[in-house]
This record gives C-alpha cells, sequence and structure tokens, in this order.
C-alpha cells in the first residue's frame, strides 16, 4: 500500500539505467582477463562448433583437462569440473586458442597429431596408463580393446581399457575412438557411435 | 555439503544485479571499476565460501567494500569536467526524465546503500545491518528517509503538488 504522495517504490527503482548484454560481456572479458593474468582462474572453457556437435574444451593453467560432447551435458560436466578440479571456473576463450585451432584443423584434415599440453588430473591410476598409450596408434588405424590392454603391459585388462575409454576425459585429443572390438565392429564411445563412426571414416579418407 | 556451482554461474546470475548495485551508488563513471573488483575478489575468495551462503549478499559485502575503495580513490582525483557520460537510457513513458541514479544523489551516503541493497540487491536489512553495521531496524528507518526523499524529488511527484495547489 502507497501511502505517500509520489510514485510506487518498484517504478523508483526501475528508474534506474538498463544493463545491457554488451555491457556486461565486455565486463565479463575483462574479468576473465585480469583472472587469467593474476592466476586465480583455475578452470577456463569454451565451447567449439565441430561436426561432431558443440564440444566443451576445458583447460587448467597446465593444459587440456576436459573435452566433452554435448551428449554428457556441459552444464553437468562443468559442474563436476567444479566439483573435482576448482569452482574457479571462468568462459574464457583465450586460454583455449590454441586447443581450438588445433581441434579446428583436424576435423579440417589438416592435422593428424595433437601438440598440446595435457592435464590428466581426471583419471588416475591404471586408466591413465591405458589413456597415454592410446596416442601410440596413429591417425586412421585401429587397435582392439585386447592389443591396447596388452601393451599397457595386462593383456587380460581388455574390460579395464573398455572403462577406461569410456571415461577417457579427453576423446578426440586423446584418440580412444581409435580403438574397436577385435571382430572389427565399433565398440562404445562416450560420444555416441555416430560420432565415433564419424571420426574413423574421416580419418581413413 | 553443498557442491559449489561453476564461478561462471555466479557471474551470469548475479552480475546485472551488482552492475546496478555499483552504479546506484557509485554513479556510472566508477561503477564498471567497482563491479571489475567485485568479481575479481569474489573469484578469488569464492572456494573458501560456505556452500549454502547467501551469494548476493556477499556480493554486495564485497561490493560495498569496493565502493569505498573507489570513492576514496576518486576524492583524490581532480574532478572530470563531465560527470555523466554519454550512455543511452531507456525512455520512460511514465516516468518523464527521471534518472534514478541522479536523484539517489540528494540521498546521504547510508540512506543511499541501504535502499540500494535492499530494493535493487534484494538484501533483506537484517543482511545490510550485517554489511553496513548498526541494527535492522536501523536500516529500515534509513531505507524509509530514503525513498521519502526519492519520492519528492520526483517528477510525479512534483506534478501532484502542482495540480493540489
Amino acid at each position: 500500500m502507497n501511502t505517500s504522495y509520489g510514485p510506487d517504490i518498484t517504478d523508483l527503482i526501475d528508474a534506474l539505467p538498463a544493463v545491457t548484454e554488451t555491457e556486461l560481456r565486455d565486463l565479463h572479458g575483462r574479468l576473465a582477463d585480469s583472472a587469467d593474468a593474476q592466476q586465480v582462474l583455475d578452470v577456463a572453457y569454451r565451447t567449439l562448433d565441430t561436426p561432431v556437435g558443440t564440444l566443451l574444451l576445458a583447460a587448467t593453467v597446465n593444459g587440456l583437462v576436459r573435452v566433452a560432447f554435448e551428449t554428457e551435458g556441459h552444464d553437468k560436466v562443468l559442474q563436476s569440473l567444479a566439483d573435482r578440479v576448482s569452482p574457479r571456473i571462468l568462459n574464457t576463450p583465450k586460454r583455449l586458442d590454441v586447443a581450438a585451432r588445433e581441434i579446428d584443423e583436424y576435423f579440417g584434415g589438416a592435422r593428424q597429431h595433437f601438440d598440446l599440453p595435457l592435464d590428466f588430473r581426471l583419471t588416475t591410476g591404471f586408466r591413465r596408463q591405458i589413456l597415454a598409450h592410446l596416442s601410440d596408434i596413429g591417425y586412421g588405424q585401429t587397435a582392439s580393446y585386447g592389443s591396447v590392454a596388452a601393451a599397457a603391459g595386462s593383456p587380460k585388462a581388455v574390460r579395464a581399457v573398455g572403462t577406461a575409454c569410456a571415461n577417457n576425459p579427453l576423446p578426440v585429443v586423446v584418440p580412444c575412438h581409435r580403438v574397436v572390438r577385435s571382430d572389427g565392429s565399433l565398440g562404445g564411445y562416450l560420444g555416441g557411435l555416430a560420432a565415433k563412426q564419424l571420426l574413423l571414416t574421416m580419418e581413413a579418407a | 555439503m553443498t557442491p559449489k556451482r561453476p564461478f561462471e554461474l555466479i557471474v551470469a546470475g548475479h552480475g546485472a544485479t551488482v552492475l546496478r548495485v555499483c552504479r546506484a551508488v557509485l554513479g556510472p563513471v566508477d561503477a564498471d571499476d567497482a563491479w571489475s573488483e567485485t568479481f575479481l575478489s569474489a573469484l578469488k575468495a569464492y572456494p573458501e565460501l560456505p556452500g549454502d551462503a547467501n551469494v548476493e549478499a556477499w556480493l554486495v559485502r564485497i561490493a560495498h567494500r569496493k565502493a569505498i575503495d573507489v570513492t576514496r580513490a576518486a576524492a583524490r582525483r581532480p574532478v572530470p569536467v563531465a560527470d555523466v557520460p554519454d550512455r543511452p537510457s531507456i525512455p520512460r513513458s511514465d516516468s518523464l526524465d527521471f534518472d534514478l541514479s541522479k536523484a539517489l544523489a540528494a540521498l546521504s551516503p547510508k540512506q543511499r546503500e541501504v535502499v540500494v541493497y535492499h530494493y535493487v540487491a534484494g538484501l533483506t536489512y537484517k543482511d545490510i545491518a550485517a554489511v553496513l553495521g548498526g541494527s535492522a531496524d536501523a536500516a529500515r528507518r534509513s531505507a524509509a528517509d530514503g525513498i521519502a526523499i526519492l519520492r519528492q524529488v520526483h517528477p510525479d511527484n512534483a506534478l501532484r503538488k502542482g495540480r493540489a495547489q
């Protein structure tokens, strides 16, 4: 109830000049730059449109820490980065310029190897060992789950190889898509089988 | 334990409100710096913030300290010639050319802060008392005094007074 003379309080407050999207975007950019310069930005991320859908790329100061398919749910992935790495997360394309360029080049057929610092902190132990061996499978090649297990020194750990691939925090860059079943069928893929097929077909061309 | 949301969501969710608060308290010239300082400090301290904390009240507390810093720095600077930048304002049909950020200058700093923190940021008087010191009741009284002054300087009020005479 407005008992005094004059306009409603809400009208008074609404008379503040509106904040525009552009102003906020500029301020956000400034914040990201200062945060990066003062080394208080633990995780930077951006998205990148690719033939296998929009990828989320995230990096710590040590290197690329996560590549995520849309099917994983980017919001969920960011929350998991907040829980497992640090909640100091900002959308900051700058730190990911090189990674984005290399992934672009890869999908454009102009790059067969990634030359990026990688941060493997989201995987540990044997899984990490397995992922380290995946980069030995060259562009356009495939290997069976069994042969990857053998290369990692545990020929019987075929299921563990499957689990490591299914939980690869850096798909596309760490080429788990090159691991297929020994009968030649695709096996699984965290980005969906269509994405795996697309990557293998592209590399075979 | 409540999971801590990615800081990006804190900026997305509260950035506009904090900017409105900074502008209302400081005016448009210094508001951008205060906003940047506020969110940079907040980002640094964010991992230590309890998961169940009221994020908006926490941000306003930081913004309040930054506004004091900015005001002190401004006091040491030569006075600029024009204090209102060339910023397009949204035309409003119902309140003529009323500019709240200018009208707020008619309030005492305490009244201005309480009005902005309560009506713009949505903080309770209890939260405001925690930021400014003093009691929740004192904050409520300052807000009432501040709103009364804003009503007096509002053109609608001048109109009514004109009609009453």
